[in-house]
């Protein structure tokens, strides 16, 4: 971890008006689960949904989407990163350092707005709010590792993460079950279902494996962007 | 001594060469990497600054390899050409940033070091995005030289100046030089390279196509058959007394007035006038035709 890098990222990502972007989803989704609450419409099956559909399959990929990419893509596409990169520094501390502000940023935006909204929502029943904090908190790890490759490799990296969010995730999950296994959304679901006993949660794959790729997939995208950024070719202005 | 060495150095693009087989050692001093634009300027600054790998050969600092070896920055500084720097910081708080990803040991006394050299001073506490390009420029030269490399490379450094920010740069440049630094700074434009670099690199297509100082350059550039294009009172009678002198290989009339193909382009500027005024006749034009860089560089290349 290099704490300068980390500082002119976290100025870079909140700085502007995309600061403003990263908070429009959270607030939605709380103002969502405040209105449910006043109008008693917050049984424990339109929680278990808000908090999937919205929190975990929406706001969450969105998020670590924004975050991933948004803590080196650009810096890469304009040339900024060859101030970093001109350094005697070890790729995978510039990758790390990278990856732990995305992180902390989707647990800021992300994990502790479906906290505060599952508390609203449902108070300690079930233990539905902590269990889907930690889901979407290791979801998150993992989308942000996932994203960050995908801004090193491509400079179409949210067009292309949208698409898999998006199409992969929830539009094919609904059609092909296959699919929906294969997605980081249904592996951070089964750590939700094992943590809470609410029925409504369902994951279609068993936590042990669910976990083993989150681990891998965190562990793939962080090494594939440490590797890819040694020998990133910096495009001149030509 | 700092030392670059690039042996057979080729970068192609697919099935496009952007630097082909150049082999050259850059030395202490300033050296001019001159070339139009396109010629492969970039992409060698590039190598050597160790963003591209090189398709063929190898480039080496002192004999270590710079292609993957993050530690030679702590040798090497690079301005590159691009204007982004970060924008929402101070100048002060970038080259501040800079001197700690350097792991300085005191890295706000070498910011202001740095700051100090560039004569950036009285603007270090305003926003890089407020900058003007000249003083992007300066900062840009400041965040390479804060950790006090032997090794400066830069970029078209001179591109968007005004005259005066450009004396200013090339006098930090020289200065830089005198302190025993190696410099390279590619440039397309003769007289930027003439007027600052001691040893000058030409490249052309991609091809090594002239080295040495700048007088050697110089009169291989002149030293071509030069075309011009002369309009006269009297072009026939023109045409005639410039053959007969015999400053000009060929002379050709057209409707436009004559095309002068020049063996010697000192002689035959300094001939021609006196040569109408013997033959009675009045110049209303004399232009060169060809003394476009593109073509001096094609003639280098053809030689």
């Amino acid at each position: 971890m290099n704490a300068t890098i980390a500082v002119i990222t976290f100025r870079a990502m909140l700085g502007r008006r995309r600061a403003l972007l990263l908070l429009a989803l959270p607030l939605v989704l709380l103002v969502l689960s405040v209105v449910l609450r006043v109008t008693d419409n917050n049984d424990i099956d339109i929680s278990a949904d808000v908090l999937q559909r919205f929190g975990l399959a929406t706001l969450l990929p969105l998020l670590a989407l924004i975050a991933g990419t948004g803590v080196i893509g650009p810096e890469i596409d304009d040339g900024q990163i060859m101030y970093v990169l001109t350094k005697p520094i070890p790729r995978q501390v510039i990758v790390l350092t990278k990856l732990a502000v995305a992180i902390v940023l989707v647990a800021a935006f992300a994990v502790v707005p479906v906290l505060m909204s599952g508390i609203v929502l449902q108070g300690t029943t079930a233990g539905m709010a902590p269990a889907f904090t930690v889901g979407v908190l290791v979801g998150g790890v993992a989308y942000s590792a996932v994203f960050v490759a995908l801004a090193v490799l491509s400079r179409n990296a949210v067009t292309i993460g949208l698409l898999y969010a998006l199409v992969w995730e929830t539009l094919l999950g609904n059609f092909a079950p296959g699919a929906k296994s294969a997605s980081i959304q249904q592996w951070a679901l089964s750590v939700v279902d094992a943590l809470t006993s609410a029925s409504p949660v369902k994951s279609t794959v068993d936590l042990p494996v669910a976990i083993a790729l989150l681990v891998a997939v965190t562990a793939a995208g962080t090494l594939l962007a440490a590797y890819r950024l040694r020998s990133l070719p910096v495009a001149s202005a030509e | 001594m700092t030392e670059l060495r690039l042996e057979g150095v080729s970068r192609w693009y697919g099935n496009v060469v952007a630097v082909n087989g150049i082999s050259m050692t850059v030395g202490p001093g300033v050296t001019g990497l001159l070339g139009p634009n396109g010629a492969g300027k970039s992409t060698l600054i590039h190598m050597m600054g160790g963003f591209l790998a090189p398709s063929s050969g190898t480039i080496s600092l002192d004999g270590a390899p710079i292609w993957q070896n993050p530690d030679i920055y702590r040798s090497l500084g690079l301005v590159p050409e691009r204007e982004a720097a970060y924008d929402f910081l101070t100048g002060e708080q970038f080259i501040l940033a800079m001197a700690k990803l350097h792991k300085l040991p005191d890295p706000r006394a070498a910011a202001q070091r740095a700051i100090a050299l560039v004569e950036m001073g009285y603007a270090a506490d305003r926003q890089i995005g407020n900058y003007s390009k000249g003083m992007k420029q300066r900062i840009k030269m400041a965040s390479a030289l804060v950790h006090d490399p032997p090794v400066l490379l830069l970029d078209e450094p001179f591109n968007g100046m005004d005259p005066r920010q450009r004396l200013q740069l090339m006098d930090l440049i020289r200065r830089m030089a005198d302190e025993g630094r190696t410099i390279l700074f590619s440039s397309h434009i003769l007289e930027e390279v003439e007027r600052l670099a001691s040893h000058i690199e030409v490249i052309v297509a991609g091809r090594h196509a002239a080295s040495g100082d700048f007088r050697k350059i110089r009169r291989l550039m002149t030293d071509r058959p030069h075309i011009f294009l002369v309009r006269s009172s009297d072009d026939r009678r023109l045409a005639a007394a410039v053959i007969a002198d015999g400053s000009a290989r060929s002379v050709q009339l057209t409707d436009k007035g004559l095309t002068v193909e020049a063996v010697d382009f000192q002689r035959f500027t300094w001939l021609l006038p006196q040569v109408s005024r013997d033959a009675d006749v009045r110049l209303w034009e004399v232009s060169p035709a060809d003394e476009s860089l593109e073509s001096v560089f094609s003639y280098l290349v053809a030689r």
